[in-house]
C-alpha cells in the first residue's frame, strides 16, 4: 500500500504562521476524526458525536471550522508553536515545512518495536515574507485569506476521492488505527513533524523531529 | 437497478439520503446566519445526531426543506438546491450562490450502505462545513444587518443558475457513490458582484429604514418564498407558525458596523450604511470582474449538470435590475498593488436632495483604508461641495470631478517616500518632464568644440611626445 502524499504551499507574514497552520491542520483533522467508539457485544460498536466550531483568525481574513475538542486543539497548537519558534530562530529566510502524517501501527514481536506505517501525509510548505507597511499587511490579510480558501478546497477535493482509509478496527485493534487518548473525539493516529529549510533550500542540521504522539515506546 | 439491493439496504439508503439532504440544508443556512456556529462533541452517542455530527436543527429550516422535497428524495434528474441571495433594505436583491445536491447514474454496486455510504456521507457533511466558510457569501453574511440581509430559498427539481450572472464559479464539495447512483454536492457562486439599484435615477426623497417585505414571484416552477437566514423570522410570509426555536443559538446581529471604509483591492462586496438622509441611489459601477476571485476548481468532474448561463437581461428585467455600468476608470481597481489607494469622491448637487451612497469595496469592514465612491453618469459635478466635509473622514485627497463616468484620482504610487525628496512621484515627473538639453548634445556647441579640439591637437601632441618616457614606464607597469 502506497502512502498518499499531498503538498500544500502558502506564503504568509510572520504573525500569520500560527493561524494559517492551525486552519489547514484543523481542516484536515476535521475530516480525519470520528466520534469515540463504544464497543458492544458481538463486535458491534457505536460512535460518539463530533461537534464543530468556527474559528475567526485575527491576522488573516479567514474563518475555519475545527473539531470541538480542547485537547486536540491544544496538541495542534503546541506543535504549531514549536514550528513557528523554529522558523523564527532559523534566520531571516523563513522557509519551512510542517507535516501531518496519519499512520497505522503494526504490532511486531519482541524484540522488534511496533511499525508505524503511514497511509496519508499532508505537507504544508511555508514561506514567511516580511512586509514593509500597514497597507501591504492589509492586502496580505486578504490575499492569504483567499489562498487558505483555495487550500481548503484542495483538501476537500483530496478527501472526496475516498481513497484508502484503514479498515474499521476491532476493539483489540482500535489503538493501532485511532488515537483513543482524547476524551471527546477520536482522530486517526497522527504525528506532526516539521523541518526548516536554510537559504540554500536544503534541510540542514537544524532539522528537528518532534513527535507529538510517540509511537515508538517499547 | 435496485435488484441487487436488499430491501433493508434500500430502506436505509433512502433514509440516509433524506436526512443527508435535511442536514445539508441546515449546514448551509446556519453558515449564512451571520454568526459563528459552535456545537459540542459528545463521547456518548445520543442517537439523534445523524452522521455522528452535532448539527443543530432549526425547525423552520427543516420545515422549508421538507416542504420543498414534498416527500420525494433527491435523485437522478431531481436535484435539491439551496439558493442564497442578498437583499438590501431598499428591496434590491442579488443571488449569491446556489448549493446543489444532485444524483447521477453512476452506481457503485459493491459499496456497503449501512457502513461505507453512511461514513462517506458524514465526511461529505464535514467538507460542506468547511467549504461554506470559504465561498464569498460567507463574509457577506457575517456582515449582514440593517442594510442587507441574506435570504435562502430551497427548491427541488432542475438546477437554476441563471441568476448568478456571468462568469460564476463552481466548487465541488464532494461525491459519494451508492448502489443507486452517485450523490454529488457542489456550489455555484457569483463572481460578478456588480450591483445597480433600479432607483438610481429617481429624484425622490430618501427612503429610510423600511425593509420592503415584498418577495418577487419567480416564474420558475417549484418556487418558494425567500427566507431570511435568521431563525427569528416568525413565518409571516407564508403564514405558517413554526414551533418555537428551542436551541440557545445567539440571535443574528442587527447592528451594522460604521467603521472606516475599506481598501479597494478585491472583488468582495460589502455595504456601508448610507449617509444620513441618503436615498438608495448611486450604486457603484461594476467592479473589475476579470478574475476577481481566485477560488477556481481546476476542473469539474462528475456529472454536475449545470444550466448554461442565461443572458443577464432576462433575470434583470424580471427583477427590475439595471445591467451593470461599464467599469469605471481602471485606475480605481488597484488590486494587488500594495500601497496604492485610489479614491474618488463624488459630489452631489445638494439641491437635488441626492446624496452619495457609500459603497465599500473590499471585504473587511473594520480595516481603515480608502474608499471609492462612484457617481452615476447623470449628475454633473464640478468641484465637490462635499469635499470639505468628507475630507476629514478620508485620508486620501481627491481631485476635481468631470462630467463623464471617469473620475480623477489622485494617484499614490507604490513605494513613494517623502523623506528623500519632498514631493511625490507625480509631481517629480511633471517638474522634470522637460529638462533642458545637454550642452554637449546641441549641434552648435558640438561643432564649436570640434573645431577647438582640432586646433589644440598639435599642442597636445607636442606635450605627449615630451613625456613619452613617462608613458612607456606606465605601460610597463601594466604588463
Amino acid at each position: 500500500m502506497n502512502c498518499r502524499s499531498e503538498v500544500l504551499e502558502v506564503s504568509v507574514e510572520g504573525r500569520q504562521v500560527d493561524e494559517a497552520m492551525l486552519a489547514l491542520l484543523h481542516t484536515i483533522l476535521l475530516h480525519r476524526s470520528t466520534g469515540k467508539f463504544h464497543y458492544k457485544k458481538e463486535g458491534t460498536y457505536s460512535i460518539g458525536t463530533v461537534g464543530t466550531q468556527d474559528i475567526d483568525c485575527d491576522f488573516i481574513d479567514f474563518t475555519f471550522v475545527r473539531v470541538s475538542s480542547e485537547e486536540l486543539d491544544r496538541a495542534i497548537r503546541k506543535a504549531v508553536g514549536e514550528f513557528k519558534e523554529a522558523l523564527s530562530n532559523s534566520g531571516s529566510d523563513g522557509m519551512g515545512q510542517i507535516s501531518l502524517e496519519f499512520y497505522q501501527k503494526k504490532k511486531s514481536r519482541w524484540p522488534f518495536s511496533d511499525e508505524c506505517i503511514p497511509w496519508e501525509v499532508w505537507s504544508i510548505k511555508v514561506n514567511v515574507v516580511n512586509l514593509a507597511n500597514e497597507q501591504e499587511r492589509q492586502i496580505c490579510r486578504e490575499k492569504v485569506g483567499e489562498k487558505l480558501g483555495e487550500k481548503v478546497i484542495n483538501i476537500v477535493e483530496v478527501i472526496s476521492r475516498h481513497e484508502y482509509l484503514p479498515k474499521m478496527p476491532t476493539q483489540s485493534e482500535v489503538d493501532n488505527v485511532f488515537d483513543t487518548s482524547l476524551k471527546d473525539v477520536q482522530p486517526y493516529l497522527y504525528k506532526i513533524t516539521y523541518q526548516i529549510t536554510d537559504s540554500l533550500g536544503t534541510s540542514v542540521s537544524t532539522t528537528m523531529r518532534r513527535l507529538i504522539k510517540d509511537t515508538l515506546a517499547l | 437497478m435496485d435488484n441487487d439491493l436488499s430491501p433493508q439496504d434500500k430502506k436505509d439508503l433512502d433514509k440516509f439520503i433524506k436526512f443527508f439532504a435535511l442536514k445539508t440544508v441546515q449546514v448551509i443556512v446556519q453558515a449564512r446566519l451571520g454568526e459563528k456556529i459552535c456545537s459540542s462533541s459528545s463521547s456518548s452517542p445520543t442517537g439523534s445526531d445523524w452522521f455522528n455530527l452535532a448539527i443543530k436543527d432549526i425547525p423552520e429550516v427543516t420545515h422549508e426543506a421538507k416542504k420543498a422535497l414534498a416527500g420525494q428524495l433527491p435523485g437522478i434528474g431531481r436535484s435539491m438546491c439551496v439558493e442564497i441571495s442578498l437583499k438590501t433594505s431598499e428591496g434590491d436583491s442579488m443571488e449569491l450562490e446556489t448549493w446543489c445536491l444532485e444524483m447521477n447514474e453512476k452506481c457503485d454496486k459493491d459499496i456497503k450502505v449501512s457502513y461505507t455510504v453512511y461514513n462517506r456521507l458524514s465526511l461529505l457533511l464535514k467538507s460542506l462545513l468547511a467549504i461554506t466558510r470559504v465561498t464569498p457569501a460567507y463574509k457577506l453574511s457575517r456582515k449582514q444587518g440593517h442594510d442587507y440581509v441574506i435570504l435562502y430559498r430551497i427548491y427541488f427539481g432542475e438546477v437554476q443558475l441563471a441568476g448568478l450572472g456571468e462568469g460564476f464559479q463552481t466548487v465541488r464539495v464532494g461525491l459519494v457513490g451508492t448502489p443507486t447512483g452517485t450523490i454529488t454536492l457542489s456550489c455555484a457562486y457569483r463572481t460578478n458582484l456588480a450591483f445597480m439599484s433600479t432607483r438610481q435615477f429617481e429624484r425622490t426623497g430618501p427612503i429610510m429604514g423600511i425593509i420592503i417585505d415584498h418577495f418577487v414571484e419567480r416564474p420558475f416552477p417549484n418556487t418558494g418564498h425567500m427566507h431570511a437566514c435568521d431563525y427569528r423570522a416568525t413565518g409571516e410570509e407564508d403564514g405558517v407558525g413554526y414551533p418555537g426555536v428551542e436551541d440557545s443559538q445567539e440571535v443574528c446581529t442587527t447592528s451594522f458596523s460604521t467603521s472606516p471604509p475599506t481598501q479597494l483591492c478585491s472583488s468582495r462586496l460589502s455595504y456601508q450604511p448610507p449617509m444620513p438622509g441618503a436615498a438608495d441611489l448611486c450604486y457603484p459601477a461594476a467592479l473589475n470582474s476579470t478574475n476577481p476571485h481566485q477560488m477556481v476548481l481546476p476542473g469539474k468532474e462528475g456529472g454536475v449538470p449545470l444550466m448554461p448561463p442565461q443572458p443577464c437581461h432576462g433575470t434583470q428585467a424580471e427583477h427590475g435590475r439595471v445591467s451593470s455600468c461599464p467599469p469605471a476608470d481602471p485606475g480605481h481597481h488597484l488590486s494587488g498593488s500594495p500601497s496604492t489607494g485610489g479614491e474618488a469622491k463624488t459630489a452631489c448637487r445638494p439641491e437635488a436632495l441626492e446624496t452619495t451612497f457609500t459603497r465599500k469595496v473590499g471585504a473587511f469592514v473594520n480595516k481603515p483604508s480608502t474608499q471609492v465612491r462612484v457617481h452615476p453618469p447623470e449628475s454633473p459635478t464640478t468641484a465637490s461641495p462635499l469635499h470639505g466635509s468628507l475630507h476629514s473622514q478620508d485620508s486620501v485627497d481627491s481631485a476635481g470631478q468631470t462630467q463623464d463616468d471617469f473620475v480623477m484620482v489622485d494617484f499614490k504610487p507604490a513605494f513613494s517616500k517623502d523623506d528623500l525628496l519632498p514631493m511625490d512621484l507625480g509631481t517629480f515627473y511633471r517638474e522634470f518632464q522637460n529638462p533642458p538639453q545637454l550642452s554637449s548634445l546641441s549641434i552648435d556647441v558640438s561643432a564649436q568644440s570640434m573645431a577647438e579640439d582640432l586646433d589644440s591637437l598639435p599642442e597636445k601632441l607636442a606635450i605627449y611626445e615630451k613625456n613619452i618616457d613617462e608613458f612607456d614606464a606606465f605601460v610597463d607597469t601594466l604588463q
